[in-house]
């Protein structure tokens, strides 16, 4: 039962590989959905098998395996293994928990900012502005959906990549794309191993919006510029630079702007593989926490003396 | 793009595109002025009904210039709440994701190849 509970555990780590190439060969629409499912699913077979290895451990306790009405010891590998297991288990889903609460916490507190900040400022149509000197825009969703843009961002482009901007933003509205990020935004607290996916996940959100800027402005290089441009005059515009960002990779927006240049392409072949993998890592995931839980939960009314042997 | 598919666009995104054009001058502008800002080919007297209608509604103000007006986005008291609140907003930026901002922060190597890709993409 126990070696069935690894392999949700395990499995995250082996979908990180796959999330890179599943953005470049599935186009941006088709690997937000199949990333986001991948990683929803993932991240509940994940939980689920760390439930059941604390609720495993619990009940080798004396008190617990007496409020647990055992008449006989649950039926585990050694308790040198299940136990530190166990433990290891109560932790991670703890930190877990807590993370996704601070997490959950800090992006409504950032969200609510947002929103009334959007109904002081001056709106027309779905546009905010709000009057700041540093670059900024976001898609605000909510009802009505709002496109947020600060006065520097706009004085940053010019008439037509203004417009490309504005149709980014409203492709992320019209997408929903707010939800596919908090899925994934839970699912990295979930496990260490979606974190990549996560921000595969986010590049694929921005790609799709952009791919649908540049076809509501008919020109790719022109929504590049606008990308580019205001990545240049938002960096510009920050005092610091933060520790984090390191200089090894290259980071979402240069992706982003090279994908745009480049013709797009025909879907290659691959995509179909790198499909059906990511499908075939989410059902063996969830086949083994569901059998392992399913088992579980037999083997503890075995040892009730409720179901036979 | 053409002037018939322009006219045809939702009027709520012809008035987000006026709008933008007002702030992005910065100064008071008639309607031929903010006419010529836009990228796309809407007929004067559209830009004229655009304005017109977001005075009404109190966003933009405007004055007598000449025999029309120039018109002007409003800026009062509650810009100033918002500026705080979103320098508050500005601090964490990066890490919020619920908010899909337009561009993320760039590491230097990054900031090398965009002008790199912005360069190449001009020629």
């Amino acid at each position: 039962m126990t070696a069935l509970l690894l392999v949700p555990l395990l499995l995250p780590f082996a979908v990180q590989p796959l999330a890179g190439r599943a953005l470049d060969r599935l186009g941006p629409v088709a690997a937000l959905w199949a990333l986001t499912l991948t990683a929803i699913v993932l991240a509940g077979a994940s939980v689920s098998a760390l439930g059941a290895l604390v609720l495993t451990g619990l009940l080798k306790l004396p008190l617990f395996a007496a409020l647990g009405e055992l008449v006989r010891p649950l039926p585990t590998p050694s308790d040198l293994l299940v136990l530190p297991a166990a433990a290891a288990a109560t932790g991670v889903l703890t930190v877990s928990v807590l993370t996704i609460l601070r997490s959950a916490l800090r992006q409504l507190r950032a969200f609510r900012s947002a929103r009334v900040q959007a109904e002081r400022s001056p709106t027309a149509g779905d546009l905010c502005v709000i009057d700041s000197p540093h670059p900024d825009a976001y898609a605000l969703p909510g009802r009505p959906n709002r496109i947020v843009v600060t006065t520097a961002m706009l004085r940053t482009l010019g008439p037509a990549e203004r417009e490309a901007l504005f149709a980014h933003e409203r492709a992320h509205n019209a997408g929903s794309h707010h939800r596919f990020l908090v899925a994934a935004e839970l699912a990295a607290h979930c496990h260490p191993g979606l974190r990549r996916v996560r921000g595969a996940i986010q590049l694929a959100a921005e790609r799709a919006a952009d791919e649908a800027a540049a076809a509501a402005v008919g020109d790719r290089r022109l929504t590049a510029r606008a990308i580019a441009r205001a990545a240049l005059a938002a960096q510009a515009s920050r005092s610091t630079r933060p520790d984090f960002a390191s200089a090894a990779t290259t980071g979402p927006v240069p992706q982003r702007v090279a994908a745009l240049l480049a013709s797009p392409e025909a879907r290659p072949r691959t995509a179909s593989w790198i499909a059906l993998l990511l499908a075939a890592c989410t059902a063996v995931s969830a086949c083994a926490a569901v059998t392992g839980v399913i088992t579980f939960h037999h083997e503890v009314e075995v040892a009730q003396g409720e179901a036979p042997r | 793009m053409t002037d018939a598919k322009d006219e045809r666009r939702p009027a709520g995104e012809l008035e987000a595109t006026v709008m933008a054009a007002l702030w992005a001058a910065g100064r008071p502008r008639t309607p031929a002025q903010v006419q010529a800002d836009l990228a796309s080919d809407l007929a004067r007297t559209t830009v004229t009904t655009i304005l017109s209608r977001l005075y009404e509604k109190g966003i933009v103000d405007r004055h007598r210039q000449g025999r029309g007006y120039a018109y002007f986005p409003v800026q009062d008291a509650p810009g100033l709440t918002a500026r705080r609140m979103h320098s508050e907003l500005d601090r964490d930026a990066d890490r919020e994701t619920v908010l899909a901002r337009f561009v993320a922060q760039l590491s230097s190597d990054d900031e090398r190849l965009l002008r790199e890709l912005l360069e190449s993409g001009e020629q």
